[in-house]
């Protein structure tokens, strides 16, 4: 039960266009995720519905194959 | 009663609800268990409610809320976040103000 990094960043790129993705293997077992998603389309959404978009993007994994994925998300500085 | 019915009867009657792993006294999940320590710390009332011992609850649950993860924090009836979004919350913060906000008693040291 994992995915693999470039799985992930690229069900969420495909989900989130705009999206500029990091991954970080937290424990090297394929199984434990941190990731920030930074996404003008963010903009003016809660953190709840950024993530929400993330899971949506993700495509059900979150939460199955997807055991722990630490989010986070925000919208490009204003620079 | 119909566990959607349950759900909604807890959130909307119980100033903070948490959906959880385990019990407070006994967390049985890490993130479960982050919550827990981040709420004693703002030494916020609330009620937790093991997920473990109910399928129906753990599933229903992530429907009601369109979240697919456990734990799941609720303040007055309205969806926070998940372990992720209380402890960014509670880094920047915000979730010490956001429970003063909503008239609930949190510790001034926290």
């Amino acid at each position: 039960m994992a995915m693999d990094a470039g799985e992930i960043e690229r069900l969420i790129r495909a989900g989130i266009p705009d999206a500029e993705v990091t991954i970080r293997d937290l424990a090297g077992d394929g199984d434990h995720y941190a990731a920030t998603v930074i996404a003008a389309s963010f903009r003016g959404k809660s953190r709840v519905q950024q993530h929400q978009l993330v899971y949506q993007a993700l495509q059900g994994q979150m939460g199955g194959k997807l055991h722990a994925l630490a989010l986070q998300t925000g919208v490009p500085d204003a620079a | 009663m119909a566990i959607e019915q349950f759900i909604d009867n807890e959130v909307k009657n119980n100033d903070v609800v948490l959906f959880m792993k385990g019990t407070p006294q006994f967390p049985m999940s890490g993130f479960s268990g982050q919550v827990v320590q981040i709420l004693d710390y703002l030494g916020v009332p609330y009620k937790g409610l093991n997920v473990l011992e109910n399928e129906d609850l753990r599933n229903g649950i992530k429907s009601y809320s369109n979240w697919p993860t456990i734990p799941q924090l609720y303040v007055k009836g309205e969806f926070v976040g998940g372990c992720d979004i209380v402890r960014e919350m509670f880094q920047k913060r915000e979730l010490h103000d956001f429970m003063k906000q909503k008239g609930l008693p949190v510790k001034e040291s926290a």
